[in-house]
């Protein structure tokens, strides 16, 4: 039983912690892709930038004396949402609009992404520095642990105070976008034109409010997915750039341009790479004494150092089996 | 003055003019039919009417507005709908949303229009939750000519509507487009099944190389023995 705990929070809760990062970030690539097609690149850094601008509202918080019950990084979540949303939108304008206004080929929209990625990275520097940097500095990280009232169970079921913040949060901000993507005018036409964008313009859709509410859409949820990472573990410049590879792996498993296939393909990723680096012995240790003795100590599928790479073995069997993603994406 | 008024239009997609002079006047009790042989600039000059090609000298008036060269999110305002010939549904959306795009511009309330569209086409009213890519060929064009009807067009314009369907799915096509006029709607169709579409057209126009060849009432074409020897297969 306490090994069975230790699974829950080394795999369980864990995953479904990264796999929420993964899922926020996935669902933006997927959306831009949807509607603009082309893979943006500069999205890890819009993730990364978004944590910055919370943490500078965290410190003018606190700066203020303003004390909050909950972690004040998340308590700044909505205001740093709205701010990364404006900057996004800064960017297209500033960026991709001139481009797509000259009509290039996605591939040029492409590189022009990595262009912004590198620009934001070095601007992200300047104003920040490299160094790391703690959302609770001057505030306790609460670890919450229940006990199962079993006899004999010693372990408990951890969750940092983050982790559930991360989990929660994300679960509303699915539920929101679904209502927003079924049930509201706006997000109907998001849909209408990345299903047919030549029918969506024929039918008076206006394209370019389509496109300004994917950037603001999109932008928040970077924000959001990058704040939580940065609560819960550390802010730091190449924060959500090292988690780039996975998240757009979660959005090309799930089917790129369906957003339900990057939630999809989110939490399966997240759930792959803790899975694959859990000590799976730890879950025979009670059955020790039937058990042979070269049986190694350590039965983890990938050393943690290799977690990375889990989710390329994924994105590569599931292409293989389903070319087009879980789901039908737009890219077929 | 009509409704829609088509006046010398010059245009094509940037390289050598595809239209030279395309003369056309429709009003809402009219069924037009541009017929032609391959590459006269039919669905062209749907197009150009439909601010989806540069029109580069001519002019086009709807409803008393220069329209030469604006978008579909102004045009659809002043009372114009397009019905391409492929591509024409949101596969991935249910019939229902296929609709409720069509009424993308309007603010007003909806439910009428909607109710009519499924009286005009029984069928899609059971299907209303199905996605439009799983209809078949002839269902997908009436969630085609039906999301166009949803903003309440004055003209429709359709792109050879009846494109890949069988013949009785052709008449079928035919009667709804007559249907459609009789409740108000004024129509400009480009149609292969030119024989079928000028006996109900109550205007023909005949279009080769980019411009007008012959222009009449749709039985004045038929009768006509040259038109018919040249155009219509004798």
């Amino acid at each position: 039983m306490n090994e069975l705990i230790f699974f829950v929070n080394k795999v369980l809760i864990s995953g479904a912690t990264l796999g929420s990062v993964y899922a926020l970030g996935a669902v933006g690539v997927t959306l831009i892709f949807g509607i603009l097609r082309f893979a943006h690149f500069a999205h890890g850094d819009m993730m990364t930038l978004g944590a910055f601008v919370a943490f500078m509202l965290v410190a003018v918080f606190q700066s203020l004396g303003i004390q909050t019950p909950l972690p004040t990084g998340f308590i700044v979540l909505p205001f740093a949402m709205a701010i990364t949303a404006g900057l996004a939108l800064g960017i297209d304008r500033g960026f991709y609009q001139p481009l797509r206004a000259k009509g290039v080929k996605t591939v040029t929209l492409l590189i022009a992404s990595v262009g912004v990625t590198l620009m934001m990275q070095g601007v992200i520097r300047l104003f920040a520095g490299t160094g790391t940097r703690s959302f609770f500095e001057n505030e306790t990280k609460d670890l919450y642990r229940f006990k199962l009232p079993i006899e004999g169970v010693r372990r408990s079921i951890n969750f940092s105070e983050p982790q559930i913040l991360v989990i929660v949060t994300t679960v509303i901000a699915v539920i929101a976008l679904h209502f927003f993507l079924t049930r509201s005018r706006l997000g109907k036409g998001m849909r209408a034109m990345a299903d047919n964008p030549s029918l969506a313009q024929v039918s008076g859709i206006n394209t370019a409010a389509v496109v300004r509410a994917t950037w603001i859409i999109a932008g928040s949820l970077a924000a959001m997915a990058g704040t939580l990472l940065a609560l819960d573990v550390i802010l730091k410049p190449d924060l959500a750039f090292n988690i780039l590879l996975p998240i757009f792996a979660a959005a090309v498993v799930g089917g790129l341009g369906h957003s339900y296939g990057a939630i999809a393909g989110g939490f399966l990723i997240g759930f792959a790479e803790t899975m694959s680096v859990f000590n799976w012995a730890v879950l025979l240790r009670p059955f020790k004494a039937g058990l042979p003795d070269w049986l190694p100590n350590d039965l983890s599928i990938v050393p943690s150092e290799y977690k990375l790479t889990v989710a390329f073995v994924i994105l590569v069997l599931v292409l293989l089996v389903r070319p087009q993603g879980i789901f039908k994406g737009a890219s077929t | 003055m009509s409704l829609l008024e088509v006046k010398d239009v010059e245009g094509g997609y940037g390289g050598a003019p595809i239209l030279n002079g395309v003369n056309m006047a429709i009003d809402r009790e009219d069924i037009g039919v541009i017929v032609g042989p391959n590459g006269a600039g039919k669905s062209t000059t749907l197009k150009a009417i439909f601010g989806l090609l540069e029109v580069t000298a001519g002019s086009i008036v709807m409803d008393g507005h220069e329209v030469a060269n604006q978008l579909p999110d102004k045009l659809v305002p002043l009372g114009l709908s397009f019905v391409p010939q492929e591509f024409n549904v949101f596969t991935e959306m249910t019939v229902h949303e296929n609709l409720e795009m069509g009424a993308y511009i309007r603010n007003d309330d909806i439910s009428d229009t909607l109710d009519y569209v499924y009286e005009m086409f029984p069928p899609l009213k059971d299907k209303r939750k199905q996605n439009a890519g799983e209809l078949s060929g002839g269902q997908r064009q009436m969630v085609a000519m039906g999301r166009a009807l949803m903003s309440q067009p004055k003209l429709l314009l359709l792109d050879e509507p009846s494109a890949g369907l069988s013949p009785r799915y052709m008449m079928e096509i035919f009667e709804t487009v007559v249907n459609v006029n009789k409740s108000g709607v004024g129509i400009l169709m480009v149609e292969q099944n030119a024989r079928q579409a000028l006996e109900f057209a109550t205007k023909g126009f005949v279009l080769a190389g980019g411009n007008n060849r012959y222009t009449g009432t749709g039985r004045e074409l038929l009768d006509d023995p040259e038109v018919a020897q040249s155009f219509l297969g004798g």
